[in-house]
């Protein structure tokens, strides 16, 4: 096991003593003391990919109703993190996580807990808009829809209404309810999935890359949105945007090679980076 | 200096590219052209297969009939009214009354009733004996009038108009068929018969009519003229019906749970491996596996629709099994999150989003896999399907023909075969109702694929 560590890591210099249970390296984090509570919380979660392991022992705290920004090179494993605060990883074959992720309180990976239940609670909004082949009315009440939030159409079509205005997209959209999600344009799709991820009630919401796919004006409406969902929802967002990360989060962490290196608020992070390498990929040396 | 070297190195590069590009253009010319030789030649095959079969099998669906009158002779039919049932006669004693009466009809002789409607055809003068008369008409011809008689005793004594289907060999006489300038005594007809034959087309009682019976008759070997597709119609109708029942919701249910829910390990590679392996299993062998399954180890009956039907659907299950499961994979992963990421279960992501989106694809091997079906041969054989069955099956369970079954019985008989072209006539049924089935599939798939 330790040699596999060193193959994987070469740049490790101190033994790794015990892998699984703690990190074999230390993170420098910064307590900001104007954060709000966490309730979402990873304590030494490491994934593997068959024996690849993916993410090395990550530990950190996600404040409520507010915006972490997870910010990384490509294969830093940032994404990998992401999907396991709402157990996608389930769905990779051969995916193993190892460690704890609690909201409140309550552990994620617990063998009793109900999949589906939890990503009511903490829904998920994709790199490349991903709406339905059907409706944009259908899109937003399908989540709704199968959890059984609405008991009369009255009641759906008002969530379905709701969603839509607060994800910023309801005066664009509302003549053409019925009309087919995939007529829309890159940037409407995308805060169509917002407005579908919200509808279900959610208590946080992962963004994988929103804006990626997107040209710069859709993409400074999705960041306006995400300024304003971040009144009521814990948002954690990756994005490979250093400018997305300082103008839409109060939290960043900074991820490298599978290890989370940085934590802390972002305007500390941007403005004076303590580690090297955080420094080298906020300055664009490497990345 | 350094300018005059960089830009001989440029130059030599460029010269290096246009040399390349030559190679590089005529290897796609030449793969171009290749493919466009593939496909003509492919075009051609197919095009001279369907003018072979269409160009011989076309005239088998005209056939000879004689227009004339056929007079229900009291003196012939020398049977009186049908019984009424009397006050207070019981049900049996009407009954064997109503037989009785049957059977003197039929022991009238119907062939004079025959002989005098060629009679009343032919033009006055013409001298005509009793045997050409007969050999010019079909034999199941004078059945038919019996039976029009018995469904209607009114008949008697009247002159009715009919048309009679000409025998096989004077329809094979008046189509060419038949080299004329063979001797006497090595033609079918005698020289009596076939000037009948050719005085009564001159003289326009003998037309050629479309042949509806070849799709609403069933064999026959009697009357060969009046043989028809029926019974193998109804036969793979029933096969067909069998096949999409039960492979349709089995290979669709296995193709989705080994795509979307089995976990993948040693086992399901197996079942894969397994499945593939079916797939290329020789068809004969599906009809041994139902001869000693389904025949002799679960009692079926033999030549029954039912158990073509279950060995073509062993067949059809892994094409289809195969095709659901690689539309399944066609499915973006995106939609699949989407649907997983809002709380779906994994049931509700598959019927809800997966399988709409792959409905065209599923259809489209259904249908694609039932014509396979349709069309396949050997195992038929092995179960008894190549019988000769002269009746329309009234159920899965009676015996009965099928339509490649049945071409293959009518290219062995001689005549069905080489002078009347029945077996390429039913070669055309059977390459119709294909061709309509897989455009119904392509239409199918625009309608869906145009919703979504």
């Amino acid at each position: 096991m330790i040699s596999f560590f060193r193959t994987a890591f070469p740049a490790a210099a101190e033994p790794v003593t015990a892998p699984l249970k703690m990190a074999s390296y230390e993170t420098v984090r910064t307590l900001d003391p104007k954060a709000r509570p966490a309730r979402l919380s990873a304590r030494n979660v490491s994934v593997f990919y068959g024996d690849k392991l993916a993410i090395d022992s990550i530990s950190i705290d996600i404040p409520e109703r507010s915006v972490s920004a997870l910010i990384g090179p490509s294969g830093c494993g940032k994404s990998t993190f992401l999907r396991c605060l709402n157990r996608m990883n389930d769905t990779i074959e051969g995916a193993r996580v190892i460690g704890e992720i609690t909201l409140d309180g309550e552990n994620l990976y617990h063998p009793g807990l109900d999949v589906v239940e939890l990503r009511a609670r903490i829904g998920m909004v994709f790199q490349k808009p991903n709406p339905f082949p059907k409706s944009i009315f259908e899109n937003v009440a399908y989540g709704p829809k199968i959890h059984g939030l609405a008991r009369h159409k009255g009641e759906l079509e008002e969530i379905v209404v709701t969603s839509l205005e607060r994800a910023g997209l309801f005066e664009e959209v509302k003549d053409r309810l019925h009309a087919p999600a995939t007529g829309l344009s890159g940037g409407q799709q995308q805060r169509l999935c917002i407005a579908r991820a919200i509808a279900v009630g959610p208590e946080v919401i992962l963004m994988d890359e929103p804006c990626s796919a997107l040209d710069p004006i859709a993409t400074s409406i999705i960041e306006e949105l995400i300024h304003e969902l971040r009144e009521n929802y814990t948002i954690v967002i990756v994005t490979h945007s250093m400018q997305q990360a300082a103008r839409v989060s109060q939290k960043v962490a900074f991820f490298h090679l599978g290890r989370l290196i940085e934590e802390g608020p972002t305007e500390r992070i941007f403005t004076n980076p303590r580690d090297q390498r955080t420094q080298d990929y906020i300055t664009g040396r490497i990345g | 200096m350094t300018d005059l070297t960089f830009s001989a190195a440029a130059e030599r590069r460029r010269e290096r590219i246009r040399a390349s590009l030559a190679r590089r253009h005529l290897f796609e010319r030449l793969f171009r052209g290749l493919g466009l030789v593939a496909i003509l030649i492919g075009l051609a095959l197919v095009a001279s297969l369907f003018w072979m079969v269409i160009a011989k099998g076309y005239p088998a669906f005209t056939q000879a009939k004689l227009s004339t009158v056929a007079y229900f002779d009291p003196e012939i039919i020398d049977v009186g009214p049908p019984p009424e049932r009397q006050a207070g006669q019981s049900q049996a004693g009407f009954r064997a009354e109503s037989l009785a009466w049957q059977r003197r009809v039929t022991t009238a002789n119907w062939n004079l009733i025959v002989e005098e409607a060629v009679r009343a055809a032919a033009p006055s003068g013409f001298e005509i004996d009793r045997r050409a008369a007969l050999a010019l008409v079909d034999g199941g011809e004078r059945h038919r009038l019996r039976d029009l008689f018995v469904a209607d005793p009114g008949l008697l004594g009247q002159r009715v108009p009919i048309e009679l289907l000409a025998s096989a060999d004077v329809d094979n006489w008046l189509k060419g068929t038949i080299d004329r300038d063979l001797p006497d005594e090595r033609q079918q007809l005698s020289a009596a018969t076939r000037r009948l034959a050719d005085e009564l087309l001159a003289g326009g009682a003998i037309d050629f009519k479309f042949a509806w019976h070849i799709f609403t008759n069933v064999d026959s070997r009697s009357a060969p003229a009046s043989a028809g597709l029926a019974g193998a119609l109804v036969g793979s109708l029933y096969m067909m019906v069998i096949v999409v029942l039960l492979a349709v919701p089995i290979g669709v249910a296995s193709a989705i749970y080994l795509e979307e829910f089995a976990p993948k390990n040693r086992l399901t590679d197996l079942i894969e491996v397994n499945i593939n392996n079916l797939a290329a299993v020789p068809s004969i062998v599906f009809g041994l596996f139902g001869a000693a399954v389904f025949i002799k180890y679960s009692g079926l009956p033999i030549s029954a629709p039912i158990v073509g039907g279950l060995v073509l659907t062993l067949m059809t299950l892994p094409t289809i099994i195969i095709a659901t499961r690689s539309s399944l994979r066609a499915v973006p992963p995106s939609l699949r999150q989407a649907a997983l990421g809002l709380g779906a279960s994994r049931t509700q992501m598959v019927f809800h989003h997966v399988l709409p989106i792959t409905l065209p694809g599923i259809l489209t091997a259904t249908i694609i896999g039932v014509a396979q079906a349709l069309g396949e041969t050997a195992p038929l054989l092995l179960i008894g399907m190549n019988a000769f069955v002269a009746a329309i099956p009234a159920t899965p369970f009676d015996q009965s023909s099928a339509l490649p079954s049945q071409i293959y019985l009518w290219q062995g008989n001689e005549n069905r075969n080489f002078f009347e072209a029945r077996t390429s006539a039913a070669i055309m049924v059977l390459l119709a109702l294909m061709i309509t089935m897989n455009a119904i599939a392509v239409l199918l798939r625009q309608k869906l694929e145009r919703r979504s």
